[in-house]
């Protein structure tokens, strides 16, 4: 079925601001095999020049997407989440995200468009803190495989 | 030290802007994928699609075996960039397409994904764009993968 393009434009504000924890940063980073003392040791960022631990530069993806989840799940939108692979991944950083950051996250339906029998959705997310510092914006492209049949 | 302008706030890259040149290759580093790997990431990162832990959920859907989450792949992409540059606050944009699955079987070896790197250009305010390879067996898993690094 195709998606619904009348979603293209759509915002949706996550429902509580996301808060970095050192602990998370580390079970992240150890998840991905890194044990880079940055993500893992305060004292370590610290010496790097960083305020506390840093984030990995893909962290964001724990919490940008729970936003979305509310559009994915409404079915006036038509899509079928069983067919949906992940496409494309952008970060796009003004600083790195620390450990005690308060993240506020709204994520855009930016572009639903067909290519083939597939169908493509992109997302963008905006994080910022509570002050409106935007701290980094996340593109995700899903595509629904079939979708446009 | 001062911050150059359009420097990323905290954390200074190792690699100096004036010591890279553009063609510069970043010899490959291999990255193993085991199941248990991806159990410990659709824990981390929320991710529990039972395509990336469940061989039999795999193939009811038409897959080979389980497949690696794309965001694994793209988070050793990081590791590669931000050990190279020597702070991952070095990274102010990273970004990837997903061109083929990790396919990861149940045995002591799991998968490999090799990734190497190329500096593409040279841009103002000391920094750079690294063009990644990401290979698993034959196949590039990752395109259009590329990372702008502030470097010092």
């Amino acid at each position: 079925m195709a998606l619904n393009r009348e979603f293209v434009g759509r915002a949706y504000e996550a429902s509580a601001p996301y808060e970095v924890s050192r602990v998370k940063i580390a079970e992240f980073a150890t998840a991905i095999g890194d044990q880079n003392p940055i993500y893992h040791r305060e004292d370590a960022a610290v010496a790097a020049g960083h305020p506390d631990v840093v984030a990995p530069p893909t962290f964001p993806i724990v919490f940008s997407m729970s936003a979305a989840g509310e559009a994915f799940g409404d079915p006036d939108l038509g899509l079928d989440f069983a067919m949906v692979v992940h496409a494309e991944q952008r970060f796009e950083y003004e600083r790195p995200i620390y450990a005690g950051d308060r993240l506020h996250c709204t994520t855009t339906i930016t572009e639903i468009r067909s290519v083939g029998r597939n169908e493509f959705l992109t997302l963008r997310s905006d994080v910022s803190t509570g002050e409106g510092e935007l701290v980094c914006r996340a593109y995700n492209t899903i595509v629904e495989r079939g979708g446009a049949a | 030290m001062t911050a150059k302008p359009g420097a990323a706030k905290g954390g200074i890259a190792t690699v100096k802007y004036d010591e890279v040149e553009v063609g510069q290759e970043i010899p490959a580093v291999d990255y193993p994928v085991r199941r248990v790997n991806l159990v410990m990431y659709a824990g981390a990162s929320g991710d529990f699609n039972p395509i990336h832990w469940n061989e039999r959920h795999a193939k009811a859907v038409g897959l080979p075996d389980v497949i690696a989450h794309g965001m694994y792949t793209m988070a050793q992409g990081g590791r590669f960039i931000t050990d190279w540059a020597g702070d991952p606050g070095a990274v102010v944009d990273y970004g990837v397409r997903f061109s083929s699955m990790v396919v990861v079987p149940d045995d002591d070896e799991g998968a490999t994904v090799s990734i190497s790197g190329r500096i593409e250009e040279k841009l103002d305010g000391n920094r750079v764009i690294v063009v990644l390879t990401a290979k698993s067996g034959d196949s590039r898993v990752l395109s259009k993968a590329r990372a702008i690094v502030q470097l010092a």
